[in-house]
Formats: structure tokens, sequence, C-alpha cells
């Protein structure tokens, strides 16, 4: 590749540099709001609210955080929003290898109309409210198996999954462990789980972001405070400004409550996306590998 | 021949000669295994299907699905009729069409920018940094669009401001709905969007751009001619995902960022069926279905059309 930088003719050159600097330029636009809600939640609340806050932090201070995590709402959130995640994930993760792996047999009888049953729901469903009413039916409102249940497998998931199997595991194995007297159940356990490392972090992933991303379900399904994922109590304090929710009735003057309320919001979305973001350097190549693998056509 | 692949292994398809019973026999294990997602998918995909009858009935909670009185299309002809409906329509159509249009070239510029950076840390940079927006959910999206676009103390209007133009109330102008929607979309999900071209572009033949540096080619033309064609593939297949299942995106986005002031632009179908479903005062739990299953069934018709006309112009399909 150097030889051809070095005799870029003029046109490559003025391709070259607009290229970096529109991508430059898309760069900031990503990272100048990152940077600014994170200077902003340490900034002195007056200084936030009449925009003297631009890139660094004006008179850094913690306040907004001692508000967010004095806040007891948004700690039993985050416990429930653990809960769900981690349940959730656990069911979700057993029952995509529990339908990738039969799907991935080439002997599987009966494959191809089980796939279609599969895939006919990703094209066509029943709706929201008989999904709702169903929930409701089955006594299900209210409990954590409305969090968990409904979106136990994801279709794409078990495809991706599938796909994974037929690819990476090579079928003489399968002929192998047949010779030696290995049943199915026993080669999933000894063989396909040890060697699935690799789409179960992806899965994983998926899956985990999902459930810790999501506020719908909790939405419609629960109705108590107490059973609230941090979404929900996110949506309440950032969308629908619910200043009851934000506990700042023992200050007096109105100004600096109204200041100390914006603050507490930059500092909110600060808390609750940093657990991800920190965690996301170090699986980023699986979420990329993901995508990899759910681009091959299966 | 035959007969060796009889004996060959129980893999394959070896054994044409056994019966289904026979077949089955031999992998009981694997329905076992498959016996829990199954009956998720009765359960939890299908009963809702038949549930959704529910659209052709006035549905009395205490007599239940089947016992409830059929009405026909009274439900459909009430939604096609009301007031609503064009506007609904409307809505989710022109939302999801400016959202695929914009949200689908963009990462594809990204990709092929990215592609011709060889300085390695700018380039590992702006990915790091563009990928990680993706993460953060969309209540906190919708949140922090609140707080950047607030008429009295956000981040754009002190921007405005700073170079004279008045303060723009964003979120209550129900004109500018559809393109902050999309645009924020894009802010957050451009970057991890173009990983898959990214890939597609990788996989391209070196050979072709290093014969085409000898034929005198310059970038734009290796853009044009290499890149391009390269990741056709690949961007006909998601373009064929996401027209398929273009009704169904984003819904929570747009509940979240709905106010009474906007609502005559950002009223979609899903956020409609939410609100006479569940929300409302008068809960009308069939006329809600109907409404969901005419969504269903229009969306249904839009994938199965889309993959027809992929398959006739011979190009990609799904199945």
């Amino acid at each position: 590749m150097e030889y051809v930088r070095m005799k870029q003719p003029a046109g490559d050159r003025m391709f070259t540099i607009s290229n970096y600097t529109l991508l430059t330029v898309f760069f900031l636009i990503i990272l100048y709001p990152l940077i600014f809600v994170l200077s902003a939640s340490v900034s002195d609340p007056s200084a936030v609210v009449s925009g003297k806050v631009w890139l660094w932090p004006v008179k850094p201070n913690l306040m907004g955080y001692e508000a967010v995590f004095k806040h007891k709402l948004i700690g039993s959130g985050f416990l429930n929003s653990f809960y769900y995640t981690a349940f959730g994930t656990a069911i979700n993760v057993v029952m995509t290898l529990l339908a990738a792996y039969p799907l991935s047999r080439k002997d599987f009888y009966g494959k191809n109309a089980i796939m279609f049953l599969f895939v006919f729901t990703t094209m066509f469903s029943g709706g929201l409210i008989p999904g709702y009413l169903l929930v409701k039916d089955l006594n299900m409102l209210n409990t954590v198996w409305a969090m968990v249940l409904p979106g136990a497998l994801s279709v794409w998931n078990v495809i991706i999954t599938r796909t994974y199997f037929q690819t990476a595991i090579p079928p003489e194995m399968l002929e192998a462990a047949q010779m030696d007297g290995c049943n199915d159940f026993k080669y999933v356990w000894k063989i396909i789980i040890p060697l699935a490392g690799p789409i179960l972090a992806v899965i994983t992933l998926f899956y985990a972001v999902g459930h810790w991303n999501q506020f719908f379900s909790a939405l419609i399904f629960l109705d108590k405070q107490n059973m609230y994922p941090l979404q929900i109590i996110l949506r309440d304090i950032l969308i629908q400004n619910d200043v009851s929710a934000l506990m700042l009735s023992d200050i007096q003057d109105a100004a600096r409550r109204e200041a100390l309320r914006v603050l507490l919001k930059y500092s909110l979305i600060v808390v609750s996306t940093l657990p991800l973001m920190l965690l996301y350097p170090f699986v980023q190549k699986h979420f990329v590998k993901g995508v990899m693998i759910g681009s091959l056509k299966g | 021949m035959k007969a060796l692949r009889m004996t060959s292994s129980s893999t394959g398809k070896t054994f044409p000669i056994a019966s289904a019973g026979q077949k089955i026999r031999r992998v009981w294990q694997l329905y076992v295994l498959m016996s829990l997602p199954f009956l998720y998918l009765i359960v939890f995909k299908y009963v809702p299907m038949y549930g959704a009858l529910i659209a052709f009935k006035d549905f009395v909670v205490t007599r239940g699905i089947w016992g409830s009185e059929w009405v026909g299309l009274k439900h459909f002809e009430r939604f096609v009729h009301s007031y609503e409906f064009v506007k609904v329509i409307k809505n989710t159509l022109v939302l999801n069409f400016y959202n695929l249009a914009a949200g689908f070239s963009f990462p594809i510029l990204l990709a092929l920018s990215l592609n011709y950076i060889r300085v390695r840390w700018f380039k590992k940079t702006v990915q790091m940094i563009t990928y990680a927006p993706h993460f953060i959910s969309t209540v906190v999206m919708v949140g922090l669009m609140f707080e950047l676009l607030d008429p009295r103390n956000g981040l754009i209007n002190n921007i405005l401001q700073a170079f004279g133009f008045g303060t723009v109330d964003f979120m209550g102008n129900p004109d500018y709905f559809k393109s902050i929607y999309v645009w924020s979309n894009i802010w957050q999900s451009a970057g991890f969007n173009c990983i898959i071209f990214l890939a597609a572009l990788s996989s391209i033949d070196p050979s072709l751009h290093e014969a085409a540096v000898m034929d005198g080619a310059s970038q734009r033309q290796r853009v044009w001619h290499i890149d391009l064609p390269g990741i056709l593939p690949v961007a006909v297949i998601l373009l064929i995902l996401n027209m398929g299942y273009m009704l169904d995106v984003g819904y929570e986005k747009v509940l979240l960022m709905q106010n009474p002031l906007n609502l005559r632009t950002s009223e979609v179908i899903d956020t409609y069926v939410y609100k006479v479903g569940l929300v409302s005062q008068a809960m009308n739990y069939s006329y809600s279905a109907a409404i969901g299953l005419f969504k269903s069934i229009i969306g249904f018709i839009l994938i199965i059309t889309v993959n027809q006309i992929a398959k006739k112009a011979n190009q990609a399909s799904l199945w």
C-alpha cells in the first residue's frame, strides 16, 4: 500500500483529505454530546442551567451523583434490573441452545417444519393485545415471569446459534461419538456446550443488553413500584419529569431545585449507562462476531 | 454405492429406506431437547395468534375468547373509517420510509469512508466512539435528547443562541418530530450498523484493488466500481430484512418521544394500539386487537412481496 500513497494523484489526495475531514466531523458529532453529558453531570447546577458548560466541567462537584445515590427508587431499580437481566438471560440461553442444536442436525426428522414454525413467528404475530391477555390469563401480571417468559427465545438468535453449530462443529465429531456409544444428551452436554463458548458469549450479550434496556414489558405487565426495573424509573424521571420521584422537596429555593433537577438527570444518564459502557470495550469483539455470524445466510 | 451410503453413518440422509417412525425413534432425544422451546413457541407465539380472533368478536373477558360474540369485520371497518386512520397510517409509513432511507444509506457511507483510512489509531478511535452510543438504552437516549433539545437550557439551543439564532422548541413542534427521530437513530446506530458493511468490504479480493491501481484508477473510481458492487449482495439482503420488518421498528422510542404537542405527526399504529387497548379509560380489547392485526397482516404482505421482488430481480432472497 506504501507506494500507492507515495504517488497519489491529485484527485486521490482530494479524496483522502475530504474523507478524513468528513469522518472527523462525524466523529466529533458523536463524541461531543457524550463528553458534554459527562462534564455537565459533574458541574455546578447553576452553571449547567445557565449554559456555561460547553466542553469541560465548571466548578466540578459530585452533587448530582449524591442525589442519584440517595434516591431509593434508583437503587431498587438497579437491583430489579440486575435480577431480571440475570434470570431472563439464563432462561434465554438455555432455551436457545435447546432449540438450536436439534435444528442444526441433518437427521432431525421434521426439522424443516419446525424451522418454519419458528421463522413464521418473525413474520406474523398476534399483536400486543392478545399477548397481553395471555400473560394476564396465565396470572403472570406483576410477577417476574411476565418479565422473562414472553421473550424467552429470540428466533434470530436461534438461527445464529444453529448456523454456528452447523459451520463450526465438524459432523465427524458426532459420528465418532456415536461410534463410541454416546447418545444425543451426552453429546450435547460433553461436546456441544464446551465447544459453544464463542456463540454463547455472543447470544448472552445480545440477550443481556436487551433485558437491561427493556422497558415496554415492565410498562404493560408491572404496576408495583417496588418491582420496577431501572428503565421505568429512568423514564419517570428523565422523560415524564416526575418531580415527586425526584425527592428534592427539601430544597426550598425553586430556582436551585430546578437546577439540581437538571443536574440529577445528567448524572442519572451517566450512572445508568456506565455499566454497559465500561463493559463495552471488552465485549465489542463479541458483538462484532455476532453481527458477522448473523449475516451468514442460514 | 447405495448400499454404502446406507451403512455410512447416521448424520446425513443416509437411510433412504427408513420409515418416518424409525427416523423419529433414532433421534428421539433431539425431540426431548426441542420440547421446551416448542412449548414456548406454541404458548407465547401461536396462542396469541389464536387470541387475535377477538379482533372479529366483541370480546368480553368473562366469556372468554371463544365464547364472545362474532361481529365479523366491524372493528376493522370502524378503524378504517375512523378519524385517526389516515393520520396513523400515514405517520407509520412516512416515518419508516424516512428512517429506512436515511438509516440505511448512512452506515454504508461510513463503512466506505472508514475503509480508506490507513492511519490505524485514527480508524480504531473512530470505530470505538461511533459504536458506543448503540449501547445507550432507548429510555436514556430519549431522555438525553430531551435534555439537549430543551428550549430553556438545552445544549443545542445554547449553541443556536451563541450564533445569534432564536431558540427552537424542538420537541414541541410536530414538524420536527420525524427528523429528530430519524437523525437521533443515525447518531446512535450508524456506527454499529456499519460493522457488517466493513466486514463485507474486507472480504473483497485485494487483487481487484491492486489491478485497478495499476490501471490508474482513482480512489473514487475504485469505490464506485469495486467497493460498491462488492457490498451489494449484503446490502440487498439487509434491505429486504429492513423493509420486511419496517412496520415493527422503533415504536418504543416513538412512544417515549410523544407529547400532546407532537401527536399529529408522532402517532403510529403500534402506539395507537397500545393507547386504545391498554391506556385509555374506555379500554377496548377487540378494537385495539383489530388494529394490531391489521398491522400484522400488512407487515406480512410486505415481507412476502419484498422477498418475491428480490427473487425476481435475481438478487439474493431470504428463503
